[in-house]
Order: C-alpha cells, then structure tokens, then sequence
C-alpha cells in the first residue's frame, strides 16, 4: 500500500474521530507537538492515557464494588481521569467523566455505577480507534525511514 | 562576550501525572526552554537547592548555584505537597523568592486562582496547557532577571562600601598601640 493510501486512511480515521465527538481541538495540539525530531510524540501520550485509564478504571469498579463507597476516592480517581482525558484530547470520555464527578459529589451510587459503564463504553471505542491510528503511524514511519534509507 | 545571546532559559515543571509531564515538556522543549520535570513538590525542592530535610548528611545536600532555575511550573493539585504550598515554600525562602511561579489547573476555581496570585504566583493556566501559552512565560523570567540583577548590584555596592570600611578598620588597627595613644591624647588636648 503506498504512502500516501496510508496517509488518507490516518487522515480519514483522524476525521472521523473529531465528528463523531471522541476527540476534540487538544488533540490538534497534540498533532501539533509531533515533528521530525519527534516523530513518536503522539503515540507516546496515548499509549500513556490508555495505561492510566484502564488503571483507573480498575480502580473504580473496586470501589462501586464496595457495599459502602468512599466517594472521595472515587472522586480522586474520576478528577485523575478527566484530567487525563482533557490533556489527550479524549472529549468523549471526559463528557462522561464530568457526569460521574456529578453522581460522585451527589453520592448516587447507582448514577457513579451507570456512568462507569458509559467512561468505559467510551474509553474502549476510543481506543480501539487509538490503536488502528497507532498502527497506521507506524506503518507510515516505517515508509518514511525506508525512503530515506 | 559583550552581547547576551538568546540563551536557553531553564524551567522546572512540576506534575504528579506521567502525561501531563511529557505534555508540558514538550510544549517547553517546543518553545525552546530548557526543562527539568519533576513529579512532586518535594522533589522540586531538591532542585531549588532546598533541602527539606535537616539531617541529611552535608555530602548529600545540593551545592548551592547547582541548578539555575529561571521559572517553576506546578501542578495545583498534587498529593501531599500541592503545588500551592510548594508556591509559599518557594516565596518563604530568601534565595528562591525571585524565581517567578506559574500555576496549573485542570480547574476554573476564581478562589482558587486568587489565593495563588495573592500567594505570589505570576500566571495561573488552566489545562490543558496550550502552545501559546508558553509566550507568557518569557516576561516573567525576563522579569525575574532584571530583579535578580538588581539585587546583585545591591549585593556587590553593599559589599564595596563593607570592603572599604573594613579597609579602614584593618588600617587602624595595624597602627601600633603607641601611635594609638599618641593620637588619643592630641584628640584630648584639643577639649
């Protein structure tokens, strides 16, 4: 497949993403940051927000699991993760987290236990999407240094 | 060299989140800072040269000077010390007043941002960092600097006129006693 297929399927994917509301503008800046001496950038910082992310998650259902929930930890590890999904560029999971931080402050456990099914229905589409992205970039990358080679 | 070159001005990055740190590297490295990041508040003391605790051993604590740090970015919420008290912590200490503070915070809280700007910091941003962000930082170094270099006129005039006062003073005191005595009396005759 020639470099450029590859490129417009990256730019489709990319696209795609922004309409359908899973990334916003930050993600642009992310775009933005990544250049020839650092060609890895945006992948390093995905790879890092899906690590923390599923941490997270693990973390939380935990502590929904619990018959008494210590909402401060919830809400700790909610704010984590909405800060993280706001510096990706993540719009959709931190949509959800906001809604979460509501139900936390609320102490709604039923609210915290339905909006943790929606933050994760949100992180894996997101990155499912992330991780054929990833791929596409590397197999690019790889087209790049073969040429200069 | 008479002409100061645009030289690499080096900011310490405070952030207790992995991603958040590369961000803000990046963004730094990208606007040309040099950058040291850190992930907690005590850690950025270490580097200031502030060592917080009293019974280390004098090899292990810093050589004061080590690290010249034109401008410190913290995180606002960070477990332990935030980035707020690493705020007063810096601004407590007489070497490191000077050195301009710059807050960030995922979160839009106006009492918040009052507390750090009356605690001293220069700019509150609120995160996502963004690339035009990092052009408010170079007036506030700048800024820096130029008191910075006021202080060590003030240093150096202070110490000029200690110089010459002791001069006189070691001068009087190598006059033998007999002289001494000598000119005491005349000072007495003249009463």
């Amino acid at each position: 497949m020639s470099l450029m297929v590859l490129r417009e399927q990256l730019n489709v994917l990319v696209n795609s993403m922004f309409l359908e509301g899973l990334l916003d503008a930050q993600f642009r800046q992310l775009q933005m940051l990544q250049d020839a001496s650092n060609p890895g950038f945006v992948a390093e910082v995905i790879t890092l927000f899906c690590e923390d992310s599923e941490r997270m998650l693990t973390e939380l259902t935990k502590l929904l699991d619990q018959a008494v929930v210590d909402y401060q930890k919830v809400d700790a590890y909610v704010h984590q993760l909405k800060g993280s999904s706001s510096s990706v560029g993540a719009q959709s999971v931190k949509l959800s987290c906001i809604q979460f931080k509501q139900f936390c402050e609320e102490n709604n456990k039923e609210g915290c236990l339905s909006e943790l099914n929606m933050v994760k229905h949100q992180y894996y589409s997101l990155r499912s999407k992330f991780e054929t992205m990833l791929q596409l970039e590397q197999r690019i990358q790889a087209y790049d240094s073969e040429q200069q080679n | 060299m008479a002409v100061v070159a645009e030289s690499q001005f080096h900011v310490l990055a405070v952030d207790d989140s992995l991603m958040d740190r590369k961000l803000i590297e990046r963004l730094l490295k990208t606007s040309s800072f040099q950058v040291t990041a850190v992930d907690s508040g005590s850690r950025a003391l270490q580097v200031l040269g502030l060592s917080e605790d009293l019974t280390s051993s004098p090899a292990v604590y810093p050589a004061h000077n080590e690290i010249e740090v034109n401008l410190v970015i913290t995180d606002y919420c960070m477990p332990g010390m935030t980035g707020y008290d690493l705020l007063k912590k810096i601004k407590g200490s007489s070497s490191l007043r000077d050195i301009p503070v710059v807050i960030m915070s995922s979160e839009n809280v106006p009492s918040r941002i009052n507390r750090c700007l009356e605690g001293g910091a220069e700019e509150f941003f609120l995160k996502p960092v963004q690339l035009s962000d990092m052009k408010r930082l170079r007036p506030h170094i700048l800024k820096g600097k130029s008191k910075e270099q006021q202080l060590q006129q003030e240093e150096e005039e202070e110490e000029e006129t200690s110089i010459s006062s002791n001069k006189r003073k070691a001068m009087d005191e190598e006059l033998s006693p007999e002289r001494r005595r000598l000119r005491l009396s005349n000072n007495n005759s003249l009463i």
